[in-house]
């Protein structure tokens, strides 16, 4: 059984998914997605498991033979990204059965799950993929099931921005099909560990320059790199609360992976920083991203607003590291994907556990919350001092590694950036610190903790968070090497 | 267009032509152009056809839109169950071989299989469109 784990980790999600929608009681389609979703961890988790141990994997669907047949390739970079976004499906399935029940009609549970199941498997399914078509069909899938999860949204402003989101991830996903399919006519593969070998013939040619934007247009959409991130914040402000969790720390994840695999692996390391100079373009996107996002968030009165800026200004963090052009930059690139989805999950978590009682996430209705939940404004807090990035937090070995992968170039200016930045995320945190503590409460006085439904899976990712925060070696480790394979490329 | 007699029966004997070359479009689709999404759609048609010419609520009496959407779900199934079905008789997922003792009928029943999927999903989904559409205005009143 243990060979088809490769295919098991996509099937299982999506199988489980059109079962959910023959399941009446909304309670019974949970109970599958969690059940789909924790094995699609465990599969996560053998899979890092064996690569760790045996190296590639591959995996040949319907018998067909890579470079003709689609292939599910598995090494250290996507078993890493995987375990990652099964990971995070897995805490937010549990923590959804709550937080959905209030906020979702009850006639479409059933149908929220099918889309949240859809969704993980569509994410699973670029995410271990060796065929770049491949690629685009997991993309559609959990595109479009993303758009059904924000529309579900209470307020009527979820449809009009996932009806924004849809229109501009379309044109992502566009872009991207024309860079595949310019790719394929250069070379006539799909396959990217076969194109890996080809493309360096057709370097010089016009075609794959071209191709070669298009999919740093696409993915840029993608992953909400700034100034292609307008779609990002109303999606995730108005979404409801465990779809914006599940979204803010898997998919823009999964579109850095796409750019990791498709501009290191694909075409390889000396094209995309020699020929097409990638680095240089993303450098200044990368720090203006940091920068303006942080004020931006700075002054935003509802919080999962501001968080969501934030994530802009976070995915701006991973970026950058691609664009120091080094291991160690990479390894804060790949560390940064693992520890922003832990502190962006409890802190979306969080503020669920806030719409849950107090049915609103705007600043002023949380003031004097700290001493009415006190547990979810720690939650909020430990997130938080993660997000700002303090020792002892997985914030802090990221910024570590950052800051490491600056000075490594030489680029003081770019070190001072980061800290300086990290304290503009002390203090739109602190905005809301503020509120939850040192402001009187005026709300009803029967508003309550939140249920321990809610609690359990957010100080589970807060437990994480603090967890790889102090012992950092093993996930240090496997960003490293992760970082290194990309870096090596697989060419010639 | 529900008064007239001509287009009523020509709707009439029209519909299971058209359903049996929806049939007809996907169990010859290894041979000739066709498969499971061209024969959906064909019997998607079929259904609106009927829905045009008699009315939403006779078609939704026969072809409920609980049906429709449930087939939507279980073409998935039918998909994916063959690729878990080729996976229990010990070969890849969607290895089609493993499905005939000739590997020649194999790949035969898998790819109808995975197309007969296909056909229920595409088919489910389209008259699920097609009712929402149609529906909408009644909804509104």
């Amino acid at each position: 059984m243990s060979a088809h784990l490769p295919i098991l980790q996509v099937v299982v999600p999506l199988l489980a998914a059109p079962f959910c929608l023959f399941l009446k009681r909304g309670r019974a389609a949970w109970g599958l997605a969690v059940l789909a979703s924790w094995a699609a961890l465990a599969i996560a988790l053998a899979l890092l498991g064996q690569v760790m141990q045996e190296g590639v994997l591959s995996y040949a669907i319907g018998d067909w033979a890579p470079p003709i047949g689609i292939e599910y390739r598995v090494d250290v970079v996507n078993a890493w990204v995987l375990v990652i976004v099964s990971g995070i499906g897995a805490v937010v399935a549990p923590y959804a059965m709550a937080s959905i029940e209030r906020e979702v009609e009850a006639g479409r549970i059933p149908l929220f799950y099918a889309a949240y199941l859809l969704c993980l498997s569509g994410l699973l399914g670029i995410t271990i993929t060796g065929d770049m078509f491949n690629v685009f069909v997991f993309l559609e899938i959990s595109s479009l099931s993303a758009y059904a999860l924000i529309a579900l949204g209470q307020a009527r402003r979820a449809l009009t921005s996932a009806f924004r989101y849809l229109i501009m991830g379309s044109v992502g996903a566009t872009f991207i099909v024309i860079g595949i399919g310019l790719l394929y006519v250069m070379t006539g593969s799909l396959n990217m560990a076969d194109l890996a070998q080809l493309l360096p013939e057709v370097w010089d040619s016009r075609t794959v320059k071209v191709a070669y934007g298009f999919l740093a247009v696409g993915f840029c959409l993608k992953l909400a790199l700034f100034p292609l991130h307008l779609w990002l914040p109303n999606a995730y402000t108005y979404a409801p609360s465990a779809v914006t969790a599940f979204m803010a720390s898997t998919a823009t994840k999964v579109a850095v992976y796409m750019l990791l695999r498709f501009f290191l692996t694909v075409f390889g390391a000396p094209f995309s920083f020699d020929v097409m100079a990638l680095d240089r373009v993303l450098l200044p996107l990368a720090l203006v991203a940091i920068a303006s996002m942080s004020l931006v968030a700075i002054f935003q009165v509802n919080v999962k607003r501001l968080l969501a800026y934030s994530s802009v200004a976070q995915i701006g963090y991973m970026i950058l590291g691609l664009s120091f052009a080094t291991v160690t930059g990479l390894t804060a690139t790949l560390l940064h994907l693992f520890n922003h989805a832990l502190m962006k999950g409890a802190l979306f978590m969080a503020m669920g556990c806030v719409m849950y009682r107090i049915g609103s996430v705007h600043i002023n209705a949380m003031a004097g919350l700290g001493r009415r939940m006190p547990w979810t404004m720690a939650a909020f807090v430990a997130g938080g001092l993660s997000l700002v990035g303090v020792p002892l937090t997985v914030g802090f070995v990221s910024k570590w590694y950052l800051i490491l992968g600056a000075l490594e170039r030489g680029w003081w200016p770019v070190a001072i950036l980061v800290l300086l930045t990290s304290l503009l995320a002390l203090v739109y945190i602190w905005r809301v610190v503020e509120a939850a503590y040192f402001r009187d409460f005026p709300g009803d006085e029967s508003t309550r903790e939140a249920p321990w439904t809610l609690l359990g899976p957010t100080w589970a990712l807060v437990a994480l968070n603090l967890y790889f925060g102090i012992d950092a070696g093993r996930t240090v480790e496997i960003a490293r090497q992760a970082a290194e394979v990309l870096m090596a490329g697989i060419g010639p | 267009m529900r008064e007239e007699v001509i287009v009523r029966v020509g709707a009439k004997v029209l519909a299971p032509f058209i359903i049996t070359f929806g049939l007809y479009v996907h169990f010859h689709g290894d041979y000739s152009p066709g498969g499971g999404f061209q024969a959906g759609v064909i019997l998607a048609a079929a259904i609106a056809l009927l829905a045009l010419v008699y009315g939403l609520d006779a078609v939704q009496k026969v072809v409920t839109p609980r049906f429709v959407r449930a087939c939507a779900a279980l073409g998935v199934i039918i998909f994916a169950g063959v690729g878990v079905v080729t996976m229990v008789l010990g070969h890849n997922y969607l290895g089609y071989n493993a499905l005939a003792h000739d590997p020649e009928h194999g790949q035969h029943y898998g790819i109808l299989g995975v197309e007969l999927g296909v056909l229920v999903t595409v088919f489910g989904v389209m008259v699920t469109v097609f009712y929402l559409f149609a529906g909408r205005r009644r909804r509104k009143q």
